[in-house]
């Protein structure tokens, strides 16, 4: 329970202070211009070519929202506080991980607000709405993943937000790889490719596979982030 | 035994920051740990403590192994790193809570914890003030009542003083000797006159090494087995001092003009031999009055230097046999 205890003074840091403000203001203001912009020109009630650009902002939102999580504690030094207490740092780096997950969940859940209207003026399919969104919250989790990720291996705030975009942005990329090669590689990068799972939850197909991947992804990412935090302390 | 360290040593790349070192610590001792910077006071309270596991040797708080028992050795210590470790964009009460919260204090008794332990070091009138706005008195009290909180046994406290003005380092230290009641205290500092003002016992530690491990008061009087006074003499300056170098037993003599036909003297003597009496009859045959005469002890800081300098006056010494050859 002591792992609430951190998230809780996490999100008091996002709420308390501007960064949680600017960041959903940010991604809300960036996606309401596709959503409106969209439905403007096109006439269509479809969502997922909104949701797939939302994909995109949030790649540059997720780092600087997660820049912070351990990287600040290590520059402090209330790292020290952390460690020094009777919790592990599997809890501390879940709880700051859970932290940044619910402030993207605010994000989320205020566009909802976009299905609602096509509801209300038109009857669009719901289904790839929901399955979208669920693609969408996967994606976005994993972001976190990664973002986490970067912010232990650097006490600069600023470098840990430029390595974990590179990150997202590597990973995202890897599917160009797919179309170069051909054969098992191809197989392989394409296995891998973000891009291609979450096309599958936008036209409304839901694969357990496809979620089996991101979640491990997410684990695994989190899993290096904890050994990462236990590992630097033996050095 | 609250605190028992066993062998331990931590290794930095190749540099051995802390030596082989084993020293245990008794429930309710307040034990002070001395050093001149970079010693390895720092990196071994981070061992005492489990931020950082030893390279090799134990660390047992309370009979649980800081390292394979980290949890249950945890709950039984408060640590105060050398620099606080504040959230500063929390309250101060807020932040009381959350380390109360991750030290496992139950959220019934987190409140009375946390009130109660305000009222002790003095955060009341700033519990609703911004960490990051406070003074840096205040800051290091709110990083004792943090350590305090969850109420552990064994109190590791790093330079508690550092950086305060003479008016707020009385006050830390008033609070500490009054936690030093109820709590086993290992705290470290480079400031001699706190250590025996606070402690019991000193541990003096030097490149990674225990050079001197004793109660306070022993360790000055370790030093003295010679005696000194400090004597204030009126006459000639030559004279008084032939006088007193006449007198058998006295080792050293350092003279001083301090004003017109005034003469100060710092004299040592063999600890065998009381020479107050020689030195009052030789100057009255003179006719030369003594204005002061007081026992000189040595203190702590004289002490320390000589323990942490052993080194440096044999190298010298090993210099002048090479000319000598």
């Amino acid at each position: 329970m002591k792992m609430l205890e951190i998230l809780k003074r996490e999100l008091r840091g996002y709420f308390f202070s501007p960064i949680a403000y600017v960041l959903v203001g940010f991604y809300l203001l960036i996606s309401g211009y596709f959503f409106s912009t969209f439905v403007l020109s096109t006439h269509y009630a479809v969502l997922s070519p909104v949701l797939g650009s939302m994909v995109t902002v949030f790649m540059f939102v997720a780092p600087i929202l997660t820049m912070r999580l351990i990287a600040e504690d290590m520059k402090t030094g209330t790292d020290q506080l952390l460690l020094t207490s009777p919790i592990t740092v599997t809890d501390i780096v879940i709880g700051k991980f859970l932290s940044a997950v619910l402030v993207y969940l605010v994000a989320l859940v205020i566009t909802f607000l976009y299905p609602i209207y096509l509801k209300i003026y038109s009857s669009p399919d719901m289904g790839p709405v929901i399955s979208g969104y669920i693609g969408l919250f996967l994606i976005g989790v994993t972001f976190i993943s990664m973002g986490i990720f970067a912010s232990s291996i650097t006490e600069n705030q600023m470098i840990a937000g430029i390595i974990g975009f590179a990150l997202i942005l590597g990973f995202w990329l890897i599917s160009w790889l797919g179309d170069v090669f051909t054969g098992r590689a191809r197989v392989i990068f394409q296995s891998l490719s973000f891009f291609d799972r979450l096309n599958n939850f936008q036209k409304g197909i839901v694969n357990l596979s496809d979620a089996v991947f991101f979640i491990s992804v997410i684990v695994f990412f989190i899993f290096l982030t904890i050994r990462v935090v236990d590992k630097r302390r033996w050095s | 035994m609250m605190v028992e360290l066993k062998n331990v040593t931590k290794v930095y790349g190749t540099r051995k920051a802390v030596d082989n070192i084993s020293f245990s610590v008794d429930k309710g001792e307040i034990v002070g740990f001395l050093g001149p910077n970079g010693a390895g006071k720092t990196t071994t309270m981070k061992m005492i403590t489990g931020y950082m596991p030893p390279t090799s040797g134990t660390i047992k708080i309370a009979g649980y192994d800081i390292v394979e028992q980290p949890i249950e050795a945890k709950k039984h210590i408060g640590y105060l790193p050398e620099v606080p470790p504040l959230y500063l964009d929390m309250m101060v009460e807020a932040y009381l809570h959350f380390v109360g919260g991750i030290k496992g204090v139950p959220a019934k008794k987190r409140r009375e914890d946390v009130e109660r332990i305000m009222h002790e070091v003095g955060l009341i009138d700033v519990r609703k003030r911004l960490i990051k706005n406070l003074s840096r008195g205040y800051k290091q009290r709110v990083g004792l009542a943090q350590a305090i909180i969850g109420d552990p046994e064994v109190l590791v406290l790093d330079e508690p003083t550092v950086g305060l003005d003479p008016k707020q380092i009385k006050e830390i230290r008033d609070i500490i000797k009054k936690l030093g009641e109820k709590h086993t205290i290992i705290l470290s500092t480079h400031i001699l006159p706190e250590v025996s003002m606070v402690c019991d016992r000193v541990i003096i530690i030097n490149r990674g090494k225990i050079v001197a491990m004793d109660k306070t008061e022993n360790l000055s009087a370790a030093l003295q087995n010679a005696r000194r006074y400090f004597v204030k003499v009126e006459g000639p300056y030559e004279e008084v001092v032939r006088a007193i170098e006449n007198i058998e037993g006295v080792t050293n003599v350092e003279a001083e003009i301090d004003q017109d036909n005034v003469v100060k003297l710092t004299v040592e003597s063999s600890a065998d031999k009381d020479i107050r009496k020689e030195m009052f009859f030789a100057f009255a045959k003179k006719g030369f009055p003594i204005l002061e005469l007081k026992p000189l002890g040595y203190s702590l800081e004289e002490v320390f230097l000589e323990l942490t300098t052993e080194e440096e006056s044999y190298d010298e010494n090993a210099g002048n046999i090479k000319e000598g050859a």
